[in-house]
Parts: C-alpha cells; structure tokens; sequence
C-alpha cells in the first residue's frame, strides 16, 4: 500500500517539477530582480544590487508609462468589444442549421492557428501605405483621396493594431460560445416559444442568462490573453510610430531585451502579473457568487 | 430549404472576408521577384520565384522550427501524460489546489518566462540553442497538455485498469500498455496543438537567440519584414510555408479534437 502511494506520486513529480521551473522560478526570479539593479553590467560581473522600488519609480516616472498604460487599456477594450460581438454574432449564425456548417465554422479557425507573426506579416502588406489593397480599395472607391498610413501615422496605429487583433481572436470567440450555445437544451427554446418568446426575447431571455458562463469565461480568458500579446504589435509596428502602439508587455519586452535592464523589465511585468491576477481573481469571486447561489 | 442554401452563400462570403488575409498572403507569394504589391485579386503570371527565395534564405530556419517544434511535442508528452493521469484517476486530496495552479500558469505573461530563463539561460549556456528553445516552449505547451489530457482520461472507466491490476500488472505498466493506447487521440490532439505553440512561437526565438546562429522561422520572418520589405513574395512565401502545421492540423486534426477518448475499450 505505501509502495503504491509512492509510486502514484511519481506519476507527477515530472510535471510538479516543470511546473515549479517553468513557472514558481521565472515569477519568483521577476520578483527578485525587480528589486535589484540587474543589468547588462550583472551578466559580467555577476553584481546585482538591491534598489528596493527604484525600478518600479523609475519605469512608472517615465514619460511612455502613462501611454502605455492608456495603450493597454484601449486595445484590451477595443479587441476585446470587437472579437466578443462579432464571434457572437457569428456563433448565433452558426447554430442555424444549413449546408456545409461543419466545415465553413471549422475554416473560420485557421487566423487563430497561423502564427501570429504570419498574420502580422500579412497585415503588413495589406496595410502597406502606398500599395496595400486596403488603401488602393479604398482610393479606387472614391473614399479617400490621400492613402491613409495605416502602421506609421500615431493618429491610426493603434486603431490598425485593435483591428487586426479583432481579426485574430475571432475564431477563439466563436468557437466558445458556439459550444456554449450547443449547451443549451433546445427545449427551452420550445417552451419560450409557446410563450411567444422568439427572436430577440428568446436571446434576451433564454440564451444570455443560460451563456453567463460561458460568456464569462471567454471575456476573462479573453482579457488575460490580450494583456500579455507581444506578437501581433512587434511585427505590425514595434511600438511605434512614436509610441503610439506601447503597451506595457512590450515596455517590459524593451527594457528587458532591447535597453538590457532586466531589473525595470522585470518591474513591468509584474505590474502585468498584477493586473492580470486581478481579472482572474475578479473572474473567480463572480463565478464562485453564481455558484453559491 | 432556399433560406438554407441562403444561409450557406451568406456564411461562405463571410469565410471569404475572413480568410482573405491568407488569400492575400498567396497571391502576393506568386509574384515574381522585384514586384510590387499587386493591385487585381488574381494573380495575372503567377510564379514560384518567391519560394525559390524563401527556401534558399529561410529553409535552414524551417528545419530549425521543425527541430524545436518536434522536441516540444516529445517532451509535453513524457511529462503531461502520467501528470494528466494522475490527476484525472488518482483521487488525491490537493487535486482542486493542483488544476488551480495550472490554471493560474497559463496567465502568466511569456514575457516573465523570457525575462527569467533569459537570465538562467545565459549562465548555463542555454542561449542559442535547440534544448533552451524546446525547454522554453514546453511552458506553453504542458499546462495546456494536462488540462486537455486529464478531460479525456477521466472518461476512462477504472474497471480497464484494474482488470490489468489483478493479472499482476503494476502502475506504470498498465498506464504504458492500457490507458496510453485508449488515450491515443487525446495524445494526437495535444502532440498536434505542442507542435504548433512551439512552431508559431515568437517571442523565445525572439528573445533567446541573440547571435543569429539558431533562427526559427517566425523570427526570420520578422527579419525578413525588418530589412526586406523589397521582396514581398519572398516574405509571404515564406509565411505560407510557416503556414502549412496550421493547415494540416485544420484538415487532419479534426476528428481527432472531436473523438470520443475511450473509442469503445469497453463494450
């Protein structure tokens, strides 16, 4: 008997371990040198003094740290407004029943599948200012006289940046509410329909309540994954066009591995590990409530 | 039955807006060198010229992402197999505390990861290198791997395995010879999906490859857009042949995200 406790234990110890290295060691070691002068100078001489909250100070005095506060905020909401009401929409067309479903919903999938950095790449050209089909499309049209500088003028940046990340989470959305609207029993809606709920009244009344989870779920998952995105604005814009695309992962990204202060780097992202935790623990205190209920 | 094939033309116009990046991403991968970006939907001399260039400057970068996405998969899979389990038929007190944790890592921003192993790496010598890359992108893929993993196996009913147990066989037997194969296709599911976090990550081959040597190809795509821009075909090219694990696990894979874990082991 203790021989086989034992031996059950070993079936995690693989993973406990990867756990605590891939994850317990880099938070901790954030921790850690969020508190001390880590720098370039570290990796030579293996000096790291502690600074107590200089980094955190010195990042949260400069001038990029309110706009790219703003940034994250802004893009987090648009993205995640975009994605949410668009894959819901889709996802209610998409229970319809129709010819070839099954695989038309299935190709919607493939943006979330490519790597980001492809759907950057992508995106590149066709918001490219002078050649790109957005543009000529657009001038071909009659709507715009002067090409619009999609990825190099501040006023717009952010705006193509949002767009393009609505694109890529799409099918992320679409694919978890379609399976939470599959979950619903379709008696209810029989039943709403005896009682003249149809259309609007029976979403407003029988589909919303019955998709809180889901939507729950699918908003927060949502929020956490947007924080943390890097890709999809190094490869559209770098930050850029003066700085008009910052967020504070690609602050932390900058200070750490561009500026080599791996100790300012590592205060950024803990302030994201904060607000993320606050979402989560947000998340869990509203779904723990539902379920006491 | 006209509303449904109404409703069938409307969600293929949809499909068509949708997926019209990665049209757009081939048509201007047909063009030939030097050319600018094309103004018609189609293309007017389509040639390969693009992909002549991509596998000559990009290939040795394919078959490094090849390299680090399959070493991924391997690893995932010795570590979240026994994991997911466990967890899934092990009855131990902490299980709520251990999926909670797990949940918790998948929040946990890349960039931290970076930032730590980063530092590790550069003192073990891990910088540049095929293992530091595939350590790195098991930290996507493991936590992902035992969630996915454990749903399946719960459905296995204990009775398989202990019919085993009574004919003598220990844990770690019965978990090699009973529950890997009726696992088989939650294994494919979660090898598939390892193999395209590692194979579509940027920000490890961005950060831990300082000296140009070792190159997945979602980096050198992004060199590409950096310096290269003249050669829009070389560089869709080459994002249409990053393309293809996606593709293939769209067309393959999808029976196998749908399939049933035990296919019938008991009847």
């Amino acid at each position: 008997m203790r021989k086989e406790a034992i031996a059950k234990v070993l079936f995690v110890v693989p993973a406990a371990l990867a756990i605590v290295f891939l994850f317990g060691y880099p938070v901790v070691k954030n921790a850690v040198m969020s508190f001390q002068d880590y720098g370039l100078r570290t990796f030579f001489t293996g000096r790291a003094d502690w600074i107590g909250l200089d980094n955190y100070v010195t990042v949260m005095n400069e001038n990029v740290f309110g706009k790219a506060v703003l940034n994250t905020a802004l893009f987090t909401v648009g993205s995640i407004v975009g994605q949410f009401v668009i894959g819901m929409l889709l996802a209610l067309f998409f229970k319809k029943n129709f010819p070839l479903n099954g695989v038309l919903r299935a190709l919607f999938l493939l943006p979330w599948l490519l790597p980001l950095i492809v759907g950057s790449a992508a995106w590149r050209a066709i918001l490219e200012q002078d050649s790109g089909i957005v543009n000529v499309m657009l001038r071909n049209l009659g709507i715009i006289d002067t090409p619009i500088p999609w990825l190099t003028s501040p006023d717009v940046a952010l705006i193509a940046v949002i767009l393009v990340n609505i694109w890529l989470g799409i099918p992320f959305n679409l694919t978890l509410l379609y399976s939470g609207l599959q979950d619903i029993p379709d008696e209810l809606y029989e039943a709403g329909a005896l009682d003249g709920a149809n259309g609007w009244k029976a979403f407003w009344y029988i589909t919303w309540p019955q998709l809180r989870a889901v939507v729950s779920i699918t908003l927060m998952l949502g929020v956490i994954y947007t924080l943390k995105v890097l890709d999809i604005i190094l490869g559209l814009t770098k930050g850029g066009p003066a700085d008009a695309t910052q967020t504070i992962a690609l602050q932390s990204y900058q200070h750490s591995f561009v500026q080599f202060k791996f100790g300012q780097g590592a205060a950024l992202s803990n302030i994201l590990i904060v607000i993320s935790l606050v979402f989560a623990v947000v998340y869990l205190r509203v779904n723990r409530r539902r379920i006491d209920e | 039955m006209v509303k449904q094939r109404l409703r069938t033309a409307i969600a293929i116009v949809l499909l068509a807006l949708m997926l019209f990046p990665v049209y757009w991403m081939l048509n201007i991968s047909l063009l030939p060198n030097g050319g600018t970006l094309p103004e018609s939907l189609f293309p007017s001399n389509p040639t390969l010229d693009g992909y002549v260039t991509a596998i000559h400057d990009q290939g040795q970068n394919l078959v490094t992402s090849l390299l680090v996405a399959s070493g991924t998969v391997v690893v995932t899979l010795v570590i979240a197999a026994p994991a997911a389990y466990a967890l899934a038929q092990f009855r131990f007190r902490w299980i709520n505390w251990g999926l909670l944790t797990i949940l918790i890592c998948q929040m946990i921003p890349g960039i931290v990861i970076a930032n730590a192993l980063y530092t590790l790496f550069e003192s073990i010598g891990l910088l540049n290198s095929i293992p530091g890359l595939i350590i790195a992108n098991t930290a996507n893929a493991i936590p992902f791997g035992i969630l996915i993993m454990r749903s399946f196996m719960m459905s296995i009913p204990s009775s398989i395995v202990e019919a085993a147990r009574v004919d003598g066989a220990g844990l770690m037997r019965s978990f090699v010879s009973i529950v890997m194969p009726i696992s088989r296709n939650s294994l494919i599911t979660v090898g598939l999906f390892a193999f395209l976090f590692a194979w579509s990550d940027f920000l490890f081959a961005l950060t831990m490859s300082t000296k140009g040597q070792i190159t997945p190809v979602t980096l050198g795509i992004f060199t590409y857009l950096g310096v290269n821009v003249s050669q829009w075909n070389a560089v869709m090219a080459t994002a249409m042949l990053a393309s293809i694990p996606a593709i293939i696990l769209l067309v393959i894979a999808q029976r196998y995200i749908a399939a049933g874990a035990t296919g019938g082991a008991v009847k």
